[in-house]
């Protein structure tokens, strides 16, 4: 046990037997758990379970467990509620996590059913059929006029505002270069363009070498204004306003020093080693008129691109996102108390926010109420983990999702929640060049492209079902989806019926 | 909306003018880029009565010259141009700015340079509240704001590099700075002529004294504020002023537990 009483959460077993000396596993520990003396020795203590080791030893030799160590049970007073307060009692700081919430919250995706065609409605078959993913995102004009030109032709009259065309209706959440890997940036940037969707390139700026990425790209403003000038501005298909994070609702963010190295500092344009500090709010942002002065003030910059705007869904999510799409917002990026971070006050990651399912069905609602729903674009994230979840998210009023954490797994991050340590050995949530060099950005991509592809099929086989061809059809189509174990309340507030119904 | 229709009326000399009276912003804004694309090195906006986002985005060597008060958002996100305003400002003056120079021979509202990175602000007069927040620099980017008179709340806050400096002039005894002079401030220096009680300041800054590189550049930009802006700086010299640094670059390094 060590100096601040706490014991090691993992134990980390070498079998000394099967063990040929190789030394991988110290290479490959981006915490320094092993050490070779005589034989190979592992210190539990700085064990994060990410799996590094244990997949990487040729001989089968390391195995990694939960440390049995009994602690007395109590219901009040929880294992983490008391290596917390010990962790505090040593050091006077807010405890600091990565990734989403761990805590077991209700999860209201687990409690809602799709629907299927029998008998009165015939289903379809998408291995026949035709099954449309393809995603307009942007403003959607209230009317539209057509002018006679002669000879029985007719043009459009109205004006279109820009959209982003979507091959498929899911896009790679915002993961700043500074909390993730140039790698990581590169295996997504690769991605999106093989699958016809966009990465954003989070708070960090956009490295040089990502600008052939263009057309697959949406790049971030937010308060810390890092590395945002005009041409990076124009270096993508839209720019978003960044006001919230799911994980971490209403703070700013602290990139350590430790991780503003030559290149993050060239990309985030401030010198190397400071700490980047992203103040909580945007100080020219103090109300909804001054969010529209900034959605303006980008427009100008480059030359009327859509402009997205993010927030952390918060109790008034509703009336928020109805003075975004009235500040003249073309997207609202709906970021859910699930959602990824690369660091947060566990305090604020646990504990402050609403689940995107409640935040996406009551603002898909509010819009329509006014009227104004066609004017933006909405995307669910913050707790999307599988295709059952991008139907889910849909139906309930989405226009298209956004994954990180799911990205990130697919890449090989095993949720440690170290991410803010930048000693992830999987290459991912770090600038150490010789952990980055391990996440090679065709494998990533390759990874990426198969699990994105992997979900559209499961999503057209559920369209198929539904009997509809097209995900159009299914936009906030909440009578396709029925609560299970819900209270009446939140299916209220969902506006979706319990099964049965 | 009145949306008027504007002509440009151009000079042999590469000067372009803009009758901006009445002119709807997005219309104006859009005369001005393609004038800048047209090869036009100068052009003068007469009339201009609170158009925003003029010079917002521009990447260019040009001068614009603004007679009349423009809107908020004055060379927001620019990188390059200078623009010349004889007379007040609003809101958001050089707003993300890149690089450049803006010169106000009047006051300026709030949030002046939030989050610039390079080039100068010289307002002649008064600026408003959360002046140079998170103004950061970058390598031979080191922005410049110099404001002629008194400044209000939150002057410098969150400030990661740079070079603020207010002059007070016209204070009459009242504080040059309002409170939070400097808070959250992990980079870059604050010069104030006169004092600023401890109060006033933010809990990251100390007062240091000026050596001889402060005061030779503050001698130059004064120099260069008074040539630009025409303030009567007279008497004014660089000994009157009090250095505010952060004592921490990394003020919140202690804050976490992991």
């Amino acid at each position: 046990m060590s100096a601040n009483m706490l014991p090691s959460e993992f134990v980390v077993n070498v079998d000394h037997e099967r063990c040929r000396r190789c030394k991988r596993c110290i290479l490959n520990c981006g915490f320094g758990v092993f050490d070779f003396q005589n034989m190979t020795t592992a210190d539990s203590s700085k064990c994060v379970a990410c799996h590094r080791c244990v997949v990487f030893c040729p001989e089968e030799a390391i195995t990694v467990t939960q440390n049995p160590l009994a602690f007395r049970e109590n219901a009040s007073w929880s294992v983490g509620l008391r290596k917390q307060i010990w962790k505090q009692a040593g050091s006077s700081g807010m405890i600091l996590t990565g990734m989403g919430t761990d805590l077991p919250w209700l999860n209201i995706f687990d409690h809602l059913l799709i629907d299927a065609c029998q008998v009165t409605n015939p289903s379809i078959d998408p291995l026949r059929e035709p099954m449309e993913l393809r995603t307009y995102l942007g403003r959607k004009p209230d009317r539209l006029e057509v002018s006679e030109v002669g000879d029985g032709e007719f043009k459009l009259a109205s004006p279109v505002a820009d959209n982003i065309k979507l091959d498929i209706p899911i896009m790679f959440s915002g993961m700043s270069y500074g909390s993730v890997s140039l790698n990581t940036h590169r295996a997504l940037a690769i991605a999106a363009e093989r699958l016809g969707t966009v990465m954003n390139t989070g708070e960090g700026g956009l490295h040089k070498e990502l600008y052939p990425y263009a057309d697959h790209i949406i790049v971030q403003c937010a308060s810390g204004r890092f590395g945002v000038h005009p041409e990076y501005l124009n270096a993508g298909v839209a720019v978003e306003i960044k006001v919230g994070q799911g994980a971490k609702p209403g703070i700013g963010g602290h990139l350590p020093g430790e991780k503003i190295g030559q290149e993050v500092s060239g990309t985030r344009m401030i010198p190397v080693g400071t700490d980047a500090l992203s103040p909580a709010p945007h100080h020219d942002i103090y109300s909804i008129e001054d969010l529209r002065q900034l959605i303006y003030a980008l427009k100008e910059a480059t030359g009327y691109k859509p402009i997205s705007v993010k927030i952390a869904c918060v109790h008034n999510v509703a009336a928020i996102a109805s003075g975004i799409a009235r500040a003249g917002a073309d997207i609202i990026y709906l970021d859910g108390f699930r959602g990824g971070t690369g660091a947060s006050p566990a305090v604020v990651r646990d504990h402050v926010g609403i689940p995107i399912e409640i935040a996406i069905a009551v603002v898909d609602r509010q819009l329509r109420s006014e009227g104004i729903r066609n004017w933006v674009s909405l995307i669910a994230a913050g707790g999307v983990r599988s295709s059952a979840d991008v139907v889910k998210a849909i139906a309930l009023g989405a226009d298209a999702v956004g994954i990180g954490t799911a990205a990130l797994i697919a890449m090989g991050c095993r949720l440690c929640q170290k991410c803010y340590t930048g000693n992830c050995s999987w290459g991912i949530a770090t600038q150490r060049p010789e952990l980055v060099g391990r996440l090679d950005p065709e494998w990533g991509a390759e990874r990426l492209v198969n699990l994105v592809n992997s979900w559209s099929l499961e999503v057209k086989e559920v369209l198929g079902a539904l009997g509809v061809n097209a995900i159009e059809s299914l936009r906030g189509n909440r009578e396709r989806l029925r609560t299970l174990g819900l209270d009446e309340m939140t299916a209220d507030i969902l506006d979706v019926k319990p099964a049965g119904r | 909306m009145m949306i008027a229709e504007t002509e440009a009326k151009r000079d042999e000399a590469g000067t372009a003018t803009i009758e901006a009276d009445g002119v709807y912003y997005r219309v104006l804004n859009e005369r001005v880029r393609a004038l800048l694309e047209d090869g036009y090195d100068e052009i003068v906006l007469n009339g201009v009565n609170g158009q925003r986002y003029i010079g917002d985005g521009l990447s260019s060597a040009a001068r614009i010259v603004i007679n009349g008060v423009p809107g908020n958002d004055l060379g927001a996100f620019m990188n390059g141009p200078t623009i010349e305003v004889n007379d007040n400002a609003q809101d958001g003056v050089g707003n993300t700015m890149n690089s450049g120079k803006i010169i106000v021979k009047g006051h300026a509202g709030d949030v002046v340079g939030y989050g610039m990175r390079g080039g100068k602000i010289f307002i002649s007069g008064d600026v408003g509240y959360r002046v140079g927040i998170h103004m950061k620099s970058y390598k031979e980017q080191v922005p410049v704001i110099v404001a002629g008179g008194r400044a209000g709340d939150f002057f410098g806050e969150y400030m990661a590099g740079g070079i603020l400096v207010l002059i007070g002039l016209g204070s009459d005894g009242q504080p040059v700075a309002g409170s939070y002079v400097g808070t959250g401030m992990h980079g870059g220096t604050l010069y104030v002529r006169g004092e600023v009680d401890d109060s006033q300041l933010g809990e990251e800054v100390r007062v240091f004294d000026l050596d001889d590189g402060d005061r030779a550049l503050l001698g130059r930009l004064l120099t260069e504020f008074t040539a630009d802006t025409g303030a009567d700086t007279e008497g004014v010299v660089p000994e009157d002023f009090i250095k505010l640094q952060p004592y921490s670059h990394r003020p919140y390094g202690n804050m976490y537990v992991y």
